[in-house]
């Protein structure tokens, strides 16, 4: 037995399941006269035999059920017998199954009757299922599957039409992600990011939890704030130092005066003389480097045009040189330079040289000009493609490089001895300060990082470890040469550099106060507020207003209305005085006075012409003498007059019909039906229909800002750049899915057939979609 | 001016000087009378009812709703502190602070209409009922009342004099009493500006002066040398208007003449319509001019043909300009139509002054007939009509509803002339001479009176509007933000042709016929732009061209397009014919085949 009650739970699951997806028209339909259930079971267990027995030839039972019915039908006449189900195979045959018991009602107490013995139903849902047996309604058909889309469709219109879109849709809200969200949700899945993956283990670079590099977090732990303060405090002085240094600089190669360059040039050329001696003593090499350059120089200046007596100055010059001594001294020295530049100069270091060049080539000198040597020596530091090397071995520029930057040190300290006996060198010696410094810093930090990468990698590997190892000292050898080259050339941008470092630094400590902060609002605002309450309507209008005034008033009630007299605690003197005197006097005195003119009746007589100007003219369309006698003083006949006549219709009741002392024009205003709307848009159907939702004005003059901002409102918002990809179908759909679950729960609290509810889903979806008709 | 003094009296006229409601003591009330049901049940009362219904309820059935109930309450109670908010939701708002700000009413929801107009209707209702309840709300921000004078017992207001109310009132408040000696030039005009800080005299034997009169400040002083017959600030305190002898003239504060506008002649009375930009004229040549001044153009020339024009006033409300008639009548005008909108036969004689008070609903007229009359001027209909022994020149009515009236050179102002019916006036002050020209000074309970000996300011509590709104008259505005005012108001200016005695006129549609519609636009165009080219056949040589061609030509042509007309419903019929005649063959056919299966029929 206990196999066949578990075969009928099976059943009634099915049963359960079927009347899930169908609703409660499957009641309806299937109707199966079930009997008591214990005879149920016997028919059960003997089907259960029979089905054993017969379970082998299933194939040939159909062929021949088939064959059977073939021949049935053939017979036209003979009624189709009902054949019962035999049978509770797997493998049903869909002909075997007939409907039987059809047009019998079938109860819920039959599906739900054998629950009271089975021990496995909850008490909840027995208890449900009583109440859902003692309520007698019966629910709808589900609707059918065109029409539910429609609905679903309108909704869908609907919020896409009323509510404000941004596009792109699904915008993330706006500003910095947290990293660790960013991250952690990614795996690396093909072949190519594994590999990525493991390179990036491989070399120690964050992949998970720990943003920053090891070498990051050592270098933000190596920086407390107080000194990145100082650090941040010396760069600052150094880069107003650069600046002061450089409009002093500016400000001095502005000076026009002469007489002052002169000065200073003096200055300099003996200073430099100076130097020059001193540098042969200590430093003949520098001196040396330091005599070509001059020879360079000297070389230029010849080539040049200067000192030829053609210069503007030395014109002038020329023509003052009759009368002025000092004009023709002048111009004398000046040809004095001209020839001690034109002429051949015949240094000691040029004189080694050319012996040692005559030594090489062992030709006569005499034969070759003296500006092709002069050429060669110029050029020959400056200008490598005159030296005839095209191309250098990588090594080799290397090498020439450091004996460059040696140099170029050498000359710098050189030049540090030169300015500190200038005098400006006070600022310049800070900069060089602040250079020197930061090189040392540059040097010291990787250093730093090697050691904290060695504590890292003994825990992992060995053999990662050396390989690492290797691989981070060259990277860090190929840094420092960067960096010596670079801080040997550009200064400027490094200090740049630099601060945006820390710069950057500063703020990802910011970031994650902010992040903490923003966890913290997030919990505060998880409380949310009840929505508004929705105020009541305003209350009716006072009856007062309601009543009407229906009699018309009487010409001469407005202008002998019952007046009251106001007495005036001071009577006014200027005027006569006779004034205040009764009212009955005073009023004759006024008629007295408007005798002549009757007011009135020359206001009523105005009136009635206007009434008679408004009214539509009669048009007679009547001719003369057709069809009648014609001629002088005759009456047209009844008939003519009847059918010829044109009446129009009375015009509408003039505004002032009840109104006796008041002639309102009728005339229509045209200037402002310009501006008139004067055909109703779209989707309004009456009048009154726009002109209420036209009612409330818009601009700032009449609402507050918070209103003007609403309803102004655009109705699509979209990001400057973004694409705008077509909308989705589920984008419609998404919002009413969630308003499904919401709706959904609200129903099983309202409704007590709640379990019904939730077996039709199709009904519930449609009681939905009535119930969002109703709030809207 | 609302000062202290004028604060304690608590009779009022408008109904405003309640105590603001204040939804806190709202809701200690319904604590204390919780079990009261009274019949003025407020809002939040009701909501009190229905939750106790609700409770009701649950104790009924005691469903999963009542758990859901008390959720939710338990939900409302989270808060981080952990105490429960005392006043939870938004602050109640009172109903008749709403009402104000009603606009029309709403429309009743029409049985079936679609979707797409249902979501119209109800977001613009939506909208409209936040922007009422908004403005409502922030009515909050104008707590200024205007006061009132109270006399003691058995004291008529009107015998206190104006220098016992500046004796009481604070310094600057009594300051504002002053009277200005001008007895060489005659009787003065009066007009304030906008805001009320400056003040134009006009003497009638040319003495023309503007004063800052709140710091006694002279702005300028000339004599223009000729008759003024009116002056008029323009739509700020740079520029005045000044009616003379016989052009109109524009005069800046320095008193520099900018303009001489011949084009005005003979004026008598102005008025400056602000939001429009335009100074309307009255003439005695029976002319009612428009000038625009942010252009300088006329606008309109108007003869109204009823003589010398001596008596006008605007409907602040509707910028429409009243005018007073020696025959009794007033006509009101707007610069759109060449005749008078409205004519009201008020008085017996003829109208010495109208006023119209600020919201546009009332028109106090005064006649030669001694009587002062008070209209509505939205149904044209009489209100109240009184009788002053000596009758009244000049008529002035202040921005909270004071009327002062002007006999000879007695000043009496009167209260709620239009709500009750008035035996005495509120305070009446004697000046030196006639009185030629009554002004309320706006945003300020003082009455300017110009008179035959000068300039008297008078002080009236209660006559100005306590809140002014900065962004519209400011009188504390400096030069700066005067200009930017200036922008804005240019930039907000209202066109002439809106206009209308209804101003809502512009937010109805305009159901005319098409063929009104059609009409008003040749009207405008000045030809028919939907009207077709006639045929005039072409000349043809060789004596084709005779009588008898031309019109047999004519012929060919002639109704061409009620032919189509025709043409068309023709084809449309055989059409019809054609199908009707195929169906029915059809059908014959079908009834008398016969299928191959019938013969298993049974």
């Amino acid at each position: 037995m206990a196999k066949v009650s578990s075969k009928k739970k099976l059943s009634k699951t099915k049963a359960k399941k079927s009347s899930e997806v169908a609703g409660d028209s499957a009641v309806k339909k299937t109707e199966v006269v079930y009997d008591e259930e214990e005879e149920e079971d016997k028919e059960d267990f003997n089907e259960n035999v029979t089905s054993e027995e017969e379970e082998e030839d299933g194939e040939d039972e159909r062929r021949r059920q088939k064959l059977l019915e073939a021949i049935s039908a053939l017979g036209g006449k003979r009624k189709k017998t009902l054949g019962e189900r035999s049978e509770a195979a797997v493998q049903l045959s869909e002909f075997s199954v007939n409907a039987e018991g059809e047009g019998d009602k079938i109860n819920l107490s039959d599906l739900i009757g054998s629950m009271d013995k089975t021990p496995q139903v909850s008490a909840k849902t027995r208890k449900q299922l009583k109440t859902l047996q003692q309520s007698n309604r019966t629910v709808e058909s589900p609707l059918s599957k065109q029409e539910t889309e429609r609905i679903q469709r309108d909704v869908a219109f609907q919020k896409a039409a009323s509510e404000q879109l941004v596009f792109p849709l699904n915008q993330e809200a706006p500003g910095p992600k947290p990293m660790e969200r960013v991250v952690t949700g990614w795996k690396a899945r093909t072949p190519l990011e594994e590999e990525i993956f493991a390179l990036l283990s491989a070399n120690k670079q964050p992949i998970h939890d720990p943003i920053l590099t090891p070498q990051e977090e050592v270098s933000m732990k190596a920086m407390s704030l107080e000194e990145a303060k100082i650090r941040r405090a010396e760069l600052q002085k150094a880069r107003a130092l650069q600046s002061y240094y450089e409009a002093k600089t500016r400000r001095e190669r502005k000076i026009k005066s002469k007489k002052y360059h002169r000065v200073q040039n003096k200055a300099k050329r003996k200073d430099f003389v100076k130097q020059f001696e001193e540098m042969v003593k200590s430093d003949p090499a520098a001196a040396l480097e330091e005599l070509h350059k001059m020879e360079l120089a000297r070389m230029q200046e010849r080539m040049s045009l200067k000192h030829q007596n053609s210069g503007k100055w030395a014109k002038s010059k020329a023509i003052m040189a009759k009368y002025d001594e000092g004009a023709r001294k002048a111009m004398q020295q000046q040809l004095e330079v001209n020839k001690d530049l034109t002429q051949k100069l015949v240094t000691a270091v040029n004189d080694e040289e050319e012996e040692e060049e005559e030594e090489d080539e062992g030709g006569d000198p005499e034969v070759l000009p003296d500006f092709v040597n002069d050429a060669e020596q110029g050029v020959d530091s400056s200008n490598p493609w005159m030296r005839g090397k095209l191309s250098e071995d990588p090594a080799e520029k290397e090498t020439s490089e450091i004996v460059d930057l040696t140099a170029e040190e050498e000359s710098a300290d050189v030049e540090e001895e030169e300015e500190e006996e200038v005098k400006e060198t006070e600022e310049e010696a800070l900069l060089r300060e602040f250079d020197s410094r930061r090189k040392r810093r540059q040097a010291l930090i990787p250093v730093i990082s090697l050691d904290d990468d060695e504590e890292e990698e003994s825990k992992t590997a060995a053999e990662e470890e050396e390989e690492s190892k290797t691989a981070v000292e060259e990277k860090e050898e190929s840094k420092e040469e960067e960096e010596s080259k670079v801080a040997a050339v550009e200064e400027e941008e490094e200090e740049e550099e630099e601060e945006g470092e820390t710069l950057m630094r500063i703020r990802t400590l910011e970031d994650t106060e902010e992040l903490l902060m923003q966890e913290e609002s997030a919990a505060d605002e998880a409380p949310v507020p009840p929505p508004a309450a929705e105020n009541p309507p305003p209350a009716s209008q006072p009856a007062g207003t309601n009543k009407k005034r229906k009699r018309g008033i009487e010409l001469k009630q407005v202008l002998t209305k019952a007046t009251k007299v106001i007495q005036v605690p001071l009577a006014h003197t200027v005027e006569d005085a006779e004034d205040s005197d009764d009212n009955q006097e005073q009023r004759g005195l006024i008629r007295e006075a408007f005798a002549g003119d009757d007011v009135v009746s020359d206001f009523l007589k105005e009136k009635r012409k206007q009434e008679a100007a408004g009214k539509p003219q009669v048009v007679d369309l009547t001719l003369p003498g057709w069809g009648e006698w014609g001629g002088t003083g005759l009456k047209l006949s009844r008939r003519k007059r009847k059918k010829f006549r044109m009446k129009a219709a009375p015009p509408p009741p003039r505004k002032d019909v009840s109104l006796p002392g008041v002639i309102i024009s009728e005339k229509r205003n045209r200037s402002i039906t310009l501006h008139q709307v004067n055909t109703l848009p779209f989707p309004f159907e009456t009048h009154t229909q726009f002109e209420s939702t036209i009612r409330t004005p818009l601009g700032r003059t009449w609402n507050t800002e918070r209103t003007v901002k609403k309803i102004s409102k655009p109705k699509v918002v979209t990001r400057m750049g973004a694409i705008i990809e077509p909308m989705a179908r589920e984008e419609l759909m998404k919002d009413r899915n969630q308003a499904t679950v919401a709706d959904r729960n609200s129903l099983k609290q309202q409704t007590t057939c709640k379990l019904k509810d939730e077996l039709n889903g199709a009904l519930a979806l449609k009681l939905m979609s009535g119930h969002e008709m109703q709030t809207d | 001016m609302a000062s202290p003094g004028d604060a304690t009296l608590d009779t009022s006229h408008v109904g405003k000087n309640k105590v603001p409601a204040r939804y806190w003591l709202e809701l200690q009330k319904e604590g204390k009378d919780e079990a009261e049901v009274g019949k003025d049940a407020e809002p939040s009362r009701k909501r009190l009812r229905r939750k106790e219904k609700k409770k009701e309820k649950m104790k009924e059935k005691k469903t999963q709703k009542a758990k859901k109930m008390k959720q939710e309450d338990t939900l409302v109670k989270q808060t981080i502190s952990g105490k429960s908010d005392p006043f939870p939701g938004p602050a109640p708002i009172s109903q008749d602070r709403v009402r104000k700000f009603k606009r029309k009413t709403k429309t009743k929801r029409s049985g079936s209409v679609g979707n797409k107009l249902r979501d119209v209707i109800s977001r613009s209702e939506e909208a409209s009922e936040m922007a009422q309840k908004q403005s409502a709300r922030f009515d909050l921000l104008l707590p200024e009342d205007a006061g009132f004078l109270e006399g003691d017992e058995d004291e008529d207001t009107c015998t206190i004099s104006q220098e016992d109310i500046a004796d009481a009132v604070d310094i600057t408040s009594g300051a504002k009493y002053f009277n200005l000696k001008l007895s060489q030039f005659g009787p003065y005009r009066v007009d304030y500006s906008k805001t009320g800080r400056h003040l134009l005299l006009g003497g009638r034997r040319g003495h023309v002066a503007c004063v800052d009169w709140q710091s006694k400040q002279l702005m300028c002083e000339i004599n223009v040398m000729e008759s003024v017959n009116d002056v008029k600030w323009l739509h700020s305190e740079a520029m005045y208007a000044v009616a003379q002898k016989k052009w109109l003239y524009i005069y800046d504060t320095n008193g520099i003449e900018l303009h001489c506008i011949r084009k005005f002649n003979d004026v008598l009375r102005m008025q400056f319509l602000p939001y429009h930009f335009l100074l309307a004229t009255a003439s005695a040549t029976s002319f009612l001019q428009y000038l625009d001044v942010s252009v300088g153009k006329e606008v309109a020339a108007i003869c109204t043909k009823t003589g010398r024009l001596d008596v006008m006033c605007q409907n602040p409300h509707n910028a429409i300009v009243h005018l007073g008639h020696h025959n009794g009548t007033v006509t009101l005008w707007s610069p759109n139509q060449k005749e008078a909108l409205v004519k009201m036969l008020c008085h017996q004689g003829g109208v010495r002054s109208i006023a119209v008070d600020k919201t546009g609903t009332y028109m106090v007229t005064s006649g030669m007939d001694k009587k002062l009359k008070v209209f509505d001027i939205r149904t044209f209909k009489p209100l109240n009509s009184y009788f002053l022994p000596a009758g009244s020149s000049c008529l002035s009515l202040s921005q909270k509803g004071l009327l002062s009236a002007a006999t000879g050179d007695v000043v009496q102002v009167y209260r709620d002339v239009w709500s009750t019916t008035v035996t005495k006036p509120y305070m009446a002050h004697r000046v030196r001479g006639t009185v030629w020209g009554l002004h309320f000074c706006p945003f300020e309970d003082v009455l300017g009176v110009g008179h035959g000996d000068g300039f008297t300011s008078m002080l009236v509590p209660g006559a100005g509007e306590p809140n002014f709104d900065g962004l519209d008259a400011n009188p504390y505005r400096s030069a700066k933000q005067r200009q930017e005012w200036e922008v804005k108001a240019l930039l907000e200016k209202i066109q002439p042709e809106l206009i209308s005695l209804d101003p809502h006129e512009l937010g109805q549609v305009d159901n005319a016929a098409f063929e009104q519609r059609h009409q008003d636009r040749v009207q405008a165009l000045g030809f028919d732009p939907l009207a077709k080219a006639k045929f005039i056949p072409k000349y043809k040589k060789k004596g084709r061209s005779s009588a008898g061609s031309v019109e047999r030509r004519k012929k060919q042509v002639a109704h061409e397009d009620q032919r189509d007309v025709i043409r068309e419903t023709m084809e449309d019929k055989m059409k019809i014919e054609e199908e009707r005649r195929q169906r029915e063959k059809k059908a014959a056919v079908l009834s008398g085949q016969k299928s191959a299966l019938d013969r298993f029929k049974k």
